[in-house]
């Protein structure tokens, strides 16, 4: 699927990043620890995550990610906002919990990567 | 096989904002040069982990990489607390990370375990009260 399906399934608001919707997502990983994201993710598209901080940019820069899905309706500040621009990022915000954004994407057929 | 290109940097103590911005410029310079996309990663995680390390538990330092045709080595030296135990702190999970740094996303205990995972080579050195260094090397 692309970024913009991603987007309509979880009727997120895009952030930053619209002009990059037509990205093929391949996989996708939901942490709030980055520690974490960086051990096991593997060739991921999408970080979903209730953390919000710029280290959540740094973690999805690192590993070549190339949507971060910010959950529980958090909202990133512009310093977040901005490394995201400067990184041709996607940034969408849903008011889904973790569980709920991750089970929705899984059904609709986006898997967690080979481990 | 001469041609070794050095980087320096200073990471600063106590502020978390900016950690990382050393890996991420290792990271583009990799590009750049045109190294694979798969080593240039494994040298941005390890990397990258090593300086949330050293903005965590030391009060910054200073990171040496060293890209050579055949391996990129990263040298990071601290002059931090020391660790007491490095088999433990190999360990994944194992983590004396107060609970701030666990609620920036960080202290899962998986920093040393995964600079080991991502690099081929993993050295470190340590003692109490004075620092620690540590060498990793990525082969190309």
């Amino acid at each position: 699927m692309t970024a913009k399906d991603v987007q309509q399934i979880l009727a997120t608001r895009v952030l930053v990043g619209e002009e990059f919707l037509d990205r093929e997502i391949r996989s996708a990983c939901g942490s709030d620890m980055m520690s974490d994201v960086l051990a096991f993710s593997k060739d991921h598209s999408v970080l979903l995550t209730g953390l919000c901080n710029p280290q959540v940019v740094r973690t999805a820069e690192m590993l070549d990610i190339v949507c971060i899905i910010f959950v529980r309706g958090k909202m990133p500040d512009e310093v977040i906002l901005e490394m995201a621009r400067e990184r041709e990022l996607i940034v969408m915000v849903t008011g889904h919990r973790m569980f709920s954004a991750c089970g929705i994407l899984y059904q609709a057929g986006l898997g967690g990567g080979a481990s | 096989m001469e041609d070794v290109i050095v980087l320096n940097y200073t990471i600063s103590p106590d502020d978390f904002t900016r950690a990382g911005e050393a890996s991420s410029d290792v990271k583009s310079k990799l590009k750049q040069i045109g190294i694979s996309p798969e080593a240039v990663r494994k040298v941005a995680i390890a990397m990258y982990e090593g300086e949330i390390n050293m903005v965590i538990h030391a009060k910054g330092g200073e990171v040496t990489v060293e890209i050579s045709p055949v391996a990129v080595k990263m040298i990071l030296d601290d002059v931090g607390p020391g660790i007491p135990d490095v088999d433990l702190a190999m360990q994944a999970g194992y983590s004396t990370a107060p609970d701030e740094v666990r609620s920036l996303g960080f202290g899962a205990g998986m920093g040393l375990p995964n600079m080991k995972k991502y690099t081929d080579d993993l050295k470190v050195e340590t003692e109490l009260g004075v620092g620690t260094t540590i060498t990793m090397v990525v082969n190309l």
